[in-house]
């Protein structure tokens, strides 16, 4: 099992960025997913920066992938689009179906993020054809429907499940954090920078329900498959994938390295809950409410205690 | 530029072919399609009449298989796409790649439309709809300005449809998930977003709360309104403001800008709702129909009548109107 860092959702400082990535470079983790994925005016770091970050990482043994613009909306992210496509160097993370199309016809092989909708066996079929070589689970599906479309994957191409973050729910034409601060998105004036991990949406009653991160909106609670990491390797899952967080991304990646070699999940569990912004949950796996949380039976005995 | 009207059931379906719909859009009675709720869509045998009833009449009738399958109810989407073919629809509104391929493989002269479940928004998008399953027309997403979706039209392979009334999803739709993260059952995987099966309304002290599988998406206090719980259409709070923090209870309505989506040449106007009343269905597409004779045959001296807009802000949610993403400060 690989462990891959999804890439960066949020709009953070460019040192920030940079001191992440080294930081990466000295991980346990396999695959590293590059490039802005939410709002093509984030442009703190550039093009050329993430193809720099990029060299650096595959030089420290890592493989790379640039990740794809996922709602295109303008027609410069579609030329932004087909230069990131044009470049040789890296694999691209196709996030929207523009992406397949660009690298399907240039005759390039390409891995599908969370936003692509791949539902079924024979969706999968179809793109493996068109050059998938691997494909992350879309994040509202389970382990069942995981065990189905794992029993007919096509041979040589890899499965990625979105193993930890807060989940990626939905994308939009309007800036959501430019809104709540009376801004229009045209001049935004960079208000996501403020918020490193996404600005808290709480119901009326205080409880946390969803995070506005730009044009995305989030699941207030972080997503997380410790607890089913046995399941996912019976299913043959090849990559779990951590989406970065602010802080203490890389105490939860050696949290998932120690998982991964077979140690006890209850004490690991019990650690990674105390790194999460906000809480827990994992009832997607469960093919329940995503907000759902469903701990192990050890650790709802120690929680009623 | 043809217009496109919702029918949930056979009176839905008269009232649009009666009130001037060039072509009326259903869906089967199960999860094939994004409007799966109680009491609404259609068997086969008021199916049958349904296409009777239109095509009769010189209308289209289309249907909506535009749920994402898993593996399990694979065949249930396969007998969907065979049985409309075998009743001779106009045309099937398909969003899943595998879907796609087995109609397309299966019914090679039956014409396929990309369904705004898909996600498409732009002409590369829908060129790997177009080479691969020989789609002939695509219906946008709500959440291109007016000038980007002049921008796909003049660059896309095929024809473009858009919408021109209705409830407004304000997340780019087929990858919204706000449904499911709070219910277990979202448009892709159920075809319903905020299921009323998970709906409860809760009189308090000092009015009414709605509630989507117990999470709080409004209060209303007295002599408020109380407003239908869709999830993306509560006030909640965001630092120290409590307001409608991603859209307020509003109805797209396009009436303002139809000339402009003529002259830079939609194909077809399509007006939501197959969830509504045959009622809804009756007003909108006579106003629509109006609207649209009237901007083809004189689009310069063209200009919303002020009863069209009373007729259509009746049947809109929190009886107010909206042109969204196609105009840009909205975004």
């Amino acid at each position: 099992m690989k462990l891959s860092i999804g890439p960066i959702t949020y709009f953070w400082e460019r040192p920030s960025v940079l001191d992440f990535y080294q930081q990466v470079a000295d991980s346990a983790a396999d695959v590293i997913y590059l490039g802005e994925v939410i709002c093509s005016k984030r442009r703190l770091v550039k093009p050329e920066d993430w193809l720099a970050i990029g060299n650096e990482l595959k030089e420290s043994g890592k493989e790379v992938i640039l990740s794809s613009l996922t709602l295109l909306e303008a027609a410069s992210e579609t030329s932004s689009l087909k230069k990131l496509c044009q470049n040789d160097t890296f694999m691209i993370e196709a996030n929207d179906i523009s992406a397949v199309q660009m690298l399907s016809t240039a005759g390039r092989k390409f891995v599908t993020g969370p936003s692509m909708n791949i539902y079924n066996s024979h969706s999968l079929k179809l793109l493996a054809d068109k050059g998938l070589q691997r494909w992350v689970l879309p994040v509202e599906l389970g382990l069942d429907t995981l065990r189905d479309l794992q029993s007919d994957r096509p041979e040589g191409v890899e499965t990625e499940v979105f193993a930890l973050g807060r989940l990626p729910l939905a994308y939009s034409a309007r800036c959501y954090t430019a809104r709540s601060h009376n801004l229009p998105k045209d001049d935004c004036q960079y208000k996501c920078l403020d918020y490193p991990d996404g600005s808290l949406l709480k119901t009326r009653e205080d409880q946390p329900f969803l995070v506005l991160n730009g044009i995305q909106t989030q699941s207030a609670l972080t997503h997380q498959v410790l607890d089913q990491l046995p399941d996912l390797i019976s299913l043959g899952v090849d990559v779990m994938r951590i989406s970065p967080q602010h802080s203490h991304t890389m105490e939860i990646i050696e949290i998932f390295d120690t998982a991964r070699k077979g140690a006890d999940l209850d004490p690991l569990g019990e650690k990674l809950l105390s790194l999460l912004p906000l809480g827990a949950c994992n009832g997607y796996l469960l093919e329940q409410a995503g907000m759902n949380l469903s701990l192990r039976a050890t650790h709802a005995t120690q929680q009623a205690s | 530029m043809e217009l496109v009207c919702p029918a949930g059931n056979l009176p839905s379906l008269k009232a649009a072919v009666d009130n001037g719909a060039d072509a009326v859009y259903v869906g089967f009675k199960d999860d094939t399609n994004a409007r799966h709720f109680a009491g609404l869509n259609f068997t086969e045998r008021t199916f049958e009449k349904a296409i009777r009833y239109a095509q009769d009449k010189g209308r289209k009738v289309y249907v909506a298989i535009n749920t994402f399958p898993q593996p399990k109810g694979f065949d249930r989407w396969k007998s969907a796409v065979d049985q409309a073919a075998a009743y001779g629809v106009n045309a099937l509104i398909l969003a899943d790649i595998g879907v796609l391929d087995y109609a397309s493989s299966h019914w090679p002269d039956l014409r396929l439309h990309l369904s705004v479940q898909a996600s498409v928004t732009s002409a590369e998008g829908i060129s790997f709809y177009h080479d691969n399953f020989g789609i002939r027309r695509v219906v946008l997403p709500r959440v291109l300005s007016v000038n980007q979706v002049a921008h796909v039209i003049s660059r896309s392979p095929i024809p473009v449809e858009v919408f021109g009334f209705g409830s407004l999803c304000v997340m780019v739709e087929g990858r919204c998930l706000l449904s499911s993260y709070a219910t277990g059952r979202s448009p892709n995987t159920y075809g319903a977003c905020s299921p009323a099966s998970h709906v409860r309304w809760e009189e308090t002290g000092d009015g009414t709360n709605t509630r989507l599988n117990g999470v709080l998406i409004d209060h209303y206090g007295e002599g408020e309104k109380a407003g239908y719980p869709t999830l993306c259409k509560g006030r909640f709070q965001v630092g120290e403001h409590t307001f409608y923090a991603l859209e307020e209870p509003t109805s797209l309505n396009t009436l303002s800008i139809l000339p402009e989506l003529k002259k830079m040449g939609v194909s077809a106007i399509k007006v939501e709702g197959r969830q509504r009343s045959p009622a809804y269905v009756a007003q909108v597409t006579a106003v629509m129909r109006a609207a649209i004779d009237q901007c083809l045959s004189d689009p310069l001296n063209y200009q919303p009548k002020e009863q069209w807009m009373g007729d259509l802000a009746e049947v809109s949610e929190g009886s107010q109107t909206t042109l969204g993403a196609y105009h840009r400060p909205w975004q």
